[in-house]
C-alpha cells in the first residue's frame, strides 16, 4: 500500500508540472503582448518595456517558468528600489490590472468557490441518490415516471437558464434576497444563516444540473446491481428487502458514485463560471473569466488554471484511494 | 408418514410480450430427509423454475403459480406456495437453503467470507460478530477449507471457484437446514473440483439427515449421487423414478436418447455418440399431445397418430417408476435396443 501510494503521488506531482508547463507555454504562444496591455491607449514604448521588465516578461519562457516556480516556494520580489514589493511565499504572481498579488486574489475568491461547491455538492448527492433509489425501488411505477420527469428537466435545462429563472422569479420576486445584497460574501462562521442565505439559490441551480445526473445513475446502478447473483444469495439466505437494499445492494451500487462525485465536486472547486456569474458570487470562476475576456491577466489564468487542475489531480488521488477502501479487489495484492 | 417435501401439481408460468410462457407444468414429487432427489434436463427445461418457486425466490409480480409445495416441519406443515412472503422468508436459509451454479458471482464481492457466513448465522441465532466469525469458521472447517481461521477474514476473490463453491455450502448449511436444493453445483467447475463438491454434499448430507434436490444436466453426475430422479422436458416431469432403474431401463424415449448420447468407457471402439434431433419446443405455445413428439424416433410406432392428440400422463410403468409415454412395454424394450 505504501509502495502504492509512493508511486501514485509521484506521478500526481509529475501531471501538475506538466501541466503547469503547458499552461505557460499556451499563453506564450497567443499573439498578444501582457506588456502592452498594462497601460491604457496612449502609452509610450518606453512605458511598456519598463513594465515589460517589472513583470518579468522581457526573458526567455524557460526563465519565466523557472521565476514562477521558484516564486511558489519561497516568494518573488518585483521592481527594484523604492517601486519594490514582495508577494509572500506560494506567490502566484502579480497582477498588474488589479495591483495585487494573485495568492491575494485567490484566498479572497476560494471560500466563495468552496461554499458554492460544498453545499451544492451534498444538496444534489442527497437529491440524486434518494431520487435514485426510490426510482430503481419502484422502477415503472408512477415515482420512477415522476423522477424521470425531473431528469429530463435537470439534464435539459441549462444553468444559465434555471439560474436565471431561480434568481428572478424566485430569489427576487419573493424577496429571499435584496438585490443590492447579491454574491455579498457571508462568512460561515460569523453568520451562518447571512451565509446560506447567500448561497441557497446558487446551490439550487447548481444542484438541479447535478442531481438529475446522479439520479439516472443511482437508478441504473441498483437496478443492475438487482438483478446480480449475490444479491440472490441475500435473498436465499432469508434476509428482508430492507437489509438486502441497504447492506447489499446499495453497497455495490453506489461505490463508482464515489468516483463520479469526486470528480465532479473537484471540478467545481475549479470555479462554477456560470453560476457565479448569474449570483453575483465573487469566485474563482469569475475571476478567471474576468481575467480571459477583460484584462487578459496572465497570472491570474495561470494561478487558476493550475488550482483547478490540482484539484482534480489530487481529487482523483483521493477517490482511488478510498476506492480501494470500499472495494476489496481493487485493494492491491 | 409424509415425506419432508412434497410438491403437488406445481405450474409455474409467466406472462411475457409474446404470450404466457409455461415454465413449468404440474410437477409433483417428494424427498425426504437423508435422500437425494436428482432433477435432470436440459436448459429451459423448468427445473431451476420449480426450485425457485419452492424457495420463494421468483418473482412474485410476474409470476403466476398454481399447486403446493408443503415442508414438513416439526412445528407442523407449511405450503411455501401459498403461506405469506414473511413466513417463506424466515423459511428460506433456515428449513430450506439454496446454492447456485456460479460460486463466481454469488457471493458479494465486497464482504468478508465471514461477514457473509456470519450474517447468515446471525439472523436466526442469538450471537455477536465474533461468534458468528466461530460459527463460520467452524463451517468452513467442516466443508474442508484449510487454514480456516485465518481465510474467514478474507475476501471473495481470494478463493478459487471450487473452494468458493465450498464456501457457498457452508453458508447454505450453517443453520442446520433440512432440505438443501443445489442448483447446477458443479457446471461451472473444472471436472476434477466437481466431483470434489459431489462428495462433499454427500458428506454433508449424512451430516445434517437433509432432503437434497440436486438439478443438474449432467447424467454422470446423477449416477454418483441421486437416489431417485426426476427427468424433465418442456416443463414436465417425463420420467420419474429410482435411479438405477432410470439408468438400466428408461421408460422414456427423451430419457432413453440422454442415455445414448453419453460417451461410455465400455464402448470405446470408435462408435458415434447419437444426438437426439431437433430442438425443444417453445414454452409459449407448447404443440398439442407429446412436447417430444417432433423428436421422438419412436412416435410412428404409436397407433392412431395418439402422440400428435393426446398428451400422455404420468403413468407407472412395468419397473415401479413412471413415464409420460404411448409406447407399449414391448415397444419400450425394443426402443432400449432389447434390455
Amino acid at each position: 500500500m505504501l509502495k502504492y501510494l509512493v508511486r501514485r503521488i509521484s506521478a500526481t506531482l509529475v501531471v501538475l508540472t506538466l501541466i503547469s508547463m503547458s499552461v505557460f507555454l499556451i499563453f506564450d504562444v497567443l499573439p498578444m503582448d501582457p506588456a502592452r496591455l498594462t497601460c491604457g491607449k496612449a502609452c509610450s514604448p518606453a512605458v511598456v518595456e519598463a513594465n515589460r521588465h517589472r513583470l518579468g516578461l522581457d526573458v526567455p519562457v524557460q526563465v519565466q517558468y523557472g521565476r514562477w516556480v521558484k516564486g511558489l516556494f519561497v516568494g518573488r520580489t518585483y521592481g527594484e528600489g523604492q517601486a519594490e514589493f514582495t508577494c509572500p511565499a506560494p506567490a502566484f504572481g502579480y497582477s498588474f490590472n488589479r495591483h495585487e498579488c494573485v495568492t491575494d486574489l485567490l484566498k479572497r475568491a476560494f471560500p466563495v468557490t468552496l461554499s458554492l461547491a460544498i453545499g451544492a455538492f451534498f444538496l444534489w448527492l442527497f437529491v440524486g441518490v434518494s431520487l435514485g433509489i426510490v426510482a430503481a425501488r419502484f422502477k415503472n411505477r408512477w415515482p420512477d415516471r415522476a423522477s424521470n420527469v425531473f431528469v429530463l428537466v435537470g439534464t435539459s435545462l441549462p444553468t444559465f437558464i434555471s439560474g436565471i429563472l431561480i434568481l428572478l422569479f424566485v430569489a427576487l420576486k419573493f424577496g429571499f434576497v435584496n438585490p443590492i445584497d447579491l454574491g455579498k460574501w457571508v462568512s460561515p462562521f460569523e453568520n451562518p444563516l447571512g451565509w446560506i442565505n447567500t448561497f441557497i439559490f446558487p446551490w439550487i441551480t447548481l444542484a438541479l444540473a447535478y442531481a438529475a445526473t446522479y439520479t439516472r445513475f443511482t437508478r441504473s446502478n441498483v437496478i443492475e446491481t438487482s438483478s446480480e447473483d449475490y444479491i440472490r444469495t441475500a435473498r436465499a439466505k432469508g434476509l428482508s428487502e430492507k437489509v438486502i437494499l441497504r447492506k447489499h445492494t446499495l453497497r455495490a451500487a453506489l461505490a463508482p458514485i464515489v468516483t463520479l462525485a469526486g470528480l465532479d465536486f473537484a471540478g467545481l472547486l475549479g470555479g462554477a463560471i456560470i453560476t457565479e456569474g448569474i449570483f453575483n458570487l465573487p469566485g474563482l470562476g469569475r475571476l478567471s473569466i474576468r481575467a480571459v475576456l477583460n484584462d487578459y491577466d496572465l497570472p491570474i489564468i495561470v494561478a487558476t488554471t493550475m488550482l483547478a487542475a490540482t484539484f482534480l489531480v489530487v481529487m482523483n488521488l483521493l477517490v482511488d484511494i478510498l476506492y480501494a477502501y470500499i472495494d476489496p479487489r481493487v485493494r492491491v495484492a | 408418514m409424509s415425506a419432508f417435501l412434497e410438491v403437488k401439481n406445481l405450474t409455474v408460468s409467466f406472462p411475457t410480450e409474446d404470450g404466457l410462457v409455461q415454465a413449468s407444468n404440474d410437477i409433483s414429487f417428494s424427498v425426504d430427509r437423508g435422500e437425494t432427489l436428482a432433477v435432470v434436463g436440459e436448459s429451459g427445461s423448468g427445473k431451476s423454475v420449480t426450485s425457485l418457486a419452492i424457495m420463494g425466490l421468483h418473482n412474485r409480480q410476474t409470476t403466476n403459480i398454481n399447486g403446493s409445495a408443503v415442508l414438513n416441519l416439526e412445528s407442523g406443515p407449511i405450503d411455501v406456495i401459498s403461506a405469506p412472503e414473511e413466513q417463506v422468508r424466515r423459511l428460506r436459509g433456515k428449513a430450506m437453503s439454496m446454492i447456485f451454479q456460479d460460486p463466481m458471482s454469488a457471493l458479494h464481492p465486497y464482504y468478508s467470507i465471514g461477514d457473509q457466513l456470519s450474517e447468515a448465522w446471525r439472523l436466526y441465532n442469538k450471537g455477536d460478530k465474533k461468534a458468528g466469525f466461530k460459527r463460520a469458521t467452524e463451517m468452513l472447517e467442516l466443508v474442508g477449507i484449510p487454514d480456516a481461521s485465518k481465510r474467514v477474514k478474507e475476501f471473495p476473490h481470494q478463493f478459487s471457484g471450487g473452494m468458493r463453491q465450498r464456501v457457498m455450502i457452508a453458508m447454505a448449511l450453517i443453520n442446520n437446514p433440512a432440505l438443501l436444493i443445489a442448483d447446477e453445483p458443479t457446471t461451472a467447475l473444472d471436472v476434477t473440483v466437481q466431483s470434489q463438491i459431489l462428495q462433499l454434499l454427500k458428506d454433508m448430507q449424512k451430516e445434517f439427515n437433509m432432503a437434497v434436490i440436486l438439478i443438474t444436466h449432467d447424467l454422470g453426475v446423477v449416477a454418483e449421487v441421486a437416489d431417485r430422479v426426476n427427468v424433465m422436458y418442456a416443463g414436465k416431469i417425463v420420467e420419474q423414478g429410482v435411479a438405477d432403474g432410470i439408468y438400466y431401463k428408461p421408460d422414456h424415449p427423451y430419457t432413453i436418447g440422454l442415455l445414448n448420447s453419453i460417451p461410455r468407457v465400455d464402448q470405446l471402439e470408435g462408435k458415434r455418440l447419437i444426438a437426439i434431433p431437433g430442438q425443444p419446443p417453445s414454452l409459449i405455445n407448447l404443440p398439442q399431445g407429446c412436447s417430444f413428439r417432433k423428436r421422438c424416433t419412436f412416435a410412428d410406432q404409436v397407433a392412431d397418430n395418439l402422440c400428435a392428440t393426446i398428451a400422455p400422463s404420468l403413468d407407472m410403468k412395468e419397473n415401479a417408476h413412471f413415464s409420460r409415454c404411448h409406447l407399449t412395454e414391448k415397444q419400450l424394450v425394443a426402443a432400449r435396443g432389447g434390455k
